[in-house]
């Protein structure tokens, strides 16, 4: 993050401190009269969302901070975006790509949006293909978007049998060597990854980010 | 399923078994540590009918569900027909927080709870004020399809006089009537679900079997957070509506404990299941847990065990940083049932405060052999029940669907052998 100004220094900070009121009434001010460049105005969310990931690793925040987070970022994004001006192509370079969805029969989706979130502000390209999954979405998916990292997210012990099912199949297809494979969810523990087959699991969404950047050669 | 007479043999054993889980409430070991029985789905696995069946066919989960309690022996259940027959009665109300088998999921498949927003935050007020207006208006008409037509019901306090009379002109509205029949329906089948429930209940009763519980209830903060807020809208009100949270998780306490109350006295048995789903390490902060959780629940047990009943929390996930806030409870009133919290921690920490129940691994439980279930059972054994710990052995949160029949015969078989 290159050199703040005081009140670029207040938005990022307010943001990490969960100061919802201040920090939108602030943003807002600065993209629609102040003039402020949308892309500055999000690098510096960007910023904050780093502090709120290192947070939680730390112990100090927890989920509420995380979905807070996640709800003032889209709130700010969605003033933000419609202002960029400036051609496309000037994102950051994501780490990788990492598709995540819910195995069949589970319709379980708090934990996997979590981890979705956490590993898009950590600068991954998530796509996310929703609940109950069939395995076919899963192969049609991988197919179209070439990911690096697939990440199964179940609650239920059925979950179990779905996931070992999922990644069978992607060794049918031939195609498990082209992507690590990792697994979460409440009931999920070493056990469940060797019956399944998966190459690792996490118990929260900061061990979803550091799996991949692990996996993506990143620095965790 | 006929009535049948308590024979003085079976009313012996029943004595026995129920003084054993008394016994390790009242932290006095029994002669041998009790192991109880909680399924749900994993009946139809075991009675080979698909859920759908477990769930509507009232007479085949009875006898399922006894052939289960006699092959195992266990020393309490929970009432296993009551858990499970509930498909015709969420059918007959049009219920919408749920998925059920051949409602939304597949007929071999356990019901889900859908998480949703079913109250919005700017409603804390109406909730606050009115809350049976609420559940009459509102509530009850987002989470059942039988009560929509509710939505105009005479809101009553502020009725007076004439006022009092003119004000009953909705009742005459002819979309109220079809809902309200709808409802009075719903409550016929209800009727008939919870007489099934109760037979069975006399029924194992009379063969020497207790029932662990003999109702439930819910913790105020999570009742808020699951089935009127959803998961992130509560997460949300702990920053933007700390205030009007706090005032509800307040007067959701004083409902729900005069609810428990209320039940567990209609049951005659003082035992109150009380799964807990916010509590877990991971989900909040022990500041907002202090702040937001723990208070009103903790004066929850403590109302409840002044009614002379005895709070059985299910700790559900990993609440091993919530041990030591957990533990400001009064001795020998309790019985706390640990999901993924170390349960030889929790021993350490609370053993002389409350029962401990649990704590089987899902994981182990469905994917293991009849030999690693041993050897967990005989881990529990040495590190808690033999070091003097009042433990009813247990799965983690309940047999996993999916249990191998052959791990739950090992499971039974292990607690006798290692435990008396």
């Amino acid at each position: 993050m290159s050199d703040m100004n005081l009140q670029e220094q207040n938005l990022v900070d307010w943001l990490a401190d969960m100061n919802e009121d201040d920090a939108f009434a602030l943003a807002k001010r600065m993209l629609l009269e102040e003039g402020a460049n949308p892309l500055r105005v999000l690098e510096l969310c960007r910023a904050a969302m780093d502090i709120v990931g290192k947070r939680f690793e730390e112990g100090e925040y927890f989920l509420p901070e995380l979905v807070l987070a996640g709800e003032m970022l889209e709130n700010i994004s969605a003033i933000a975006k419609p202002l960029i001006k400036q051609a496309p192509g000037e994102e950051p370079k994501k780490l990788g790509k990492v598709l995540i969805g819910t195995v069949h029969g589970d319709l379980h989706d708090i934990g996997k949006n979590i981890v979705g979130f956490m590993l898009d502000i950590n600068g991954f390209d998530v796509k996310d293909i929703g609940v109950d999954a069939p395995i076919a979405t899963f192969i049609d998916e991988i197919k179209a978007w070439q990911p690096d990292v697939v990440g199964l997210s179940g609650f239920l012990t059925l979950a179990f049998t779905s996931m070992k099912e999922t990644i069978e199949a992607f060794d049918k297809e031939g195609m498990r060597a082209n992507f690590k494979v990792m697994i979460g969810g409440g009931q999920i523990d070493e056990q469940v990854r060797k019956y399944t087959g998966a190459d690792a699991f996490g118990v929260n969404a900061v061990e979803a980010v550091k799996l991949c950047k692990q996996w993506m050669g990143a620095t965790a | 399923m006929n009535v049948i007479e308590q024979t003085p043999a079976a009313r012996a054993a029943y004595e026995t078994r129920w003084q054993r889980i008394l016994d390790c409430v009242a932290l006095k070991q029994p002669d041998r540590m009790p192991v109880t029985l909680y399924a749900t789905f994993w009946l139809a696995k075991y009675g080979g009918i698909t859920c759908k069946e477990l769930m509507y066919d009232y007479e085949k989960t009875k006898e399922i569900s006894e052939r289960a309690v006699l092959e195992f022996e266990p020393d309490a259940c929970i009432n296993l027909v009551g858990a499970n027959a509930m498909g015709r009665i969420f059918e007959a109300v049009g219920y919408k927080q749920l998925k059920w088998p051949g409602n939304g999921v597949g007929e071999n498949q356990p019901y889900q709870y859908l998480d949703r927003e079913y109250m919005k935050p700017e409603e804390f007020p109406d909730l606050l004020r009115d809350p049976t207006g609420f559940y009459l208006n509102t509530y009850l008409p987002r989470i059942f399809s039988a009560f929509e037509g509710f939505e105009n019901f005479p809101v009553l306090p502020g009725m007076f006089y004439f006022r009092a009379l003119t004000g009953l002109r909705p009742l005459a509205n002819p979309e109220f009537r079809k809902a309200l029949q709808r409802v009075l329906d719903a409550s016929e089948e209800v009727d008939r679900y919870m007489t099934h429930s109760a037979q069975w209940a006399t029924r194992i009763k009379a063969l020497g079997y207790p029932l662990i519980n003999g109702s439930s209830s819910g913790a105020p903060y999570d009742v808020i957070a699951d089935y009127f807020r959803g998961a992130t809208g509560m997460m949300k009100d702990l920053f933007r509506n700390k205030d009007k949270l706090l005032e509800t998780i307040d007067a959701m306490r004083g409902h729900l404990v005069k609810a428990a109350i209320a039940n567990a006295r209609a049951s005659g048995n003082p035992i109150v299941m009380i799964p807990i789903h916010w509590a877990p390490d991971a989900f909040m902060s022990s500041k907002q847990f202090e702040t937001f959780w723990w208070p009103s629940f903790r004066q929850m047990m403590i109302e409840l065990i002044d009614a002379d009943l005895i709070p059985m929390p299910l700790w559900e996930s990993d609440c091993t940083k919530r041990l030591e806030f957990i533990k400001d409870i009064p001795p020998g009133k309790c019985i706390y049932w640990f999901e993924r919290t170390d349960i030889v921690k929790a021993f350490e920490v609370l053993g002389d405060r409350v029962a401990l129940r649990g704590n089987l691994s899902p994981s182990m439980m469905t994917t293991g052999t009849p030999q690693d279930v041993d050897a967990a059972v005989k881990h529990l054994v040495d590190k808690v029940w033999n070091k003097g710990g009042n433990l009813i052995l247990e799965t983690a949160f309940g047999m996993p669907d999916e249990t191998p029949i052959e791990n739950v015969r090992a499971m039974f078989g292990a607690a006798r052998k290692y435990a008396g």
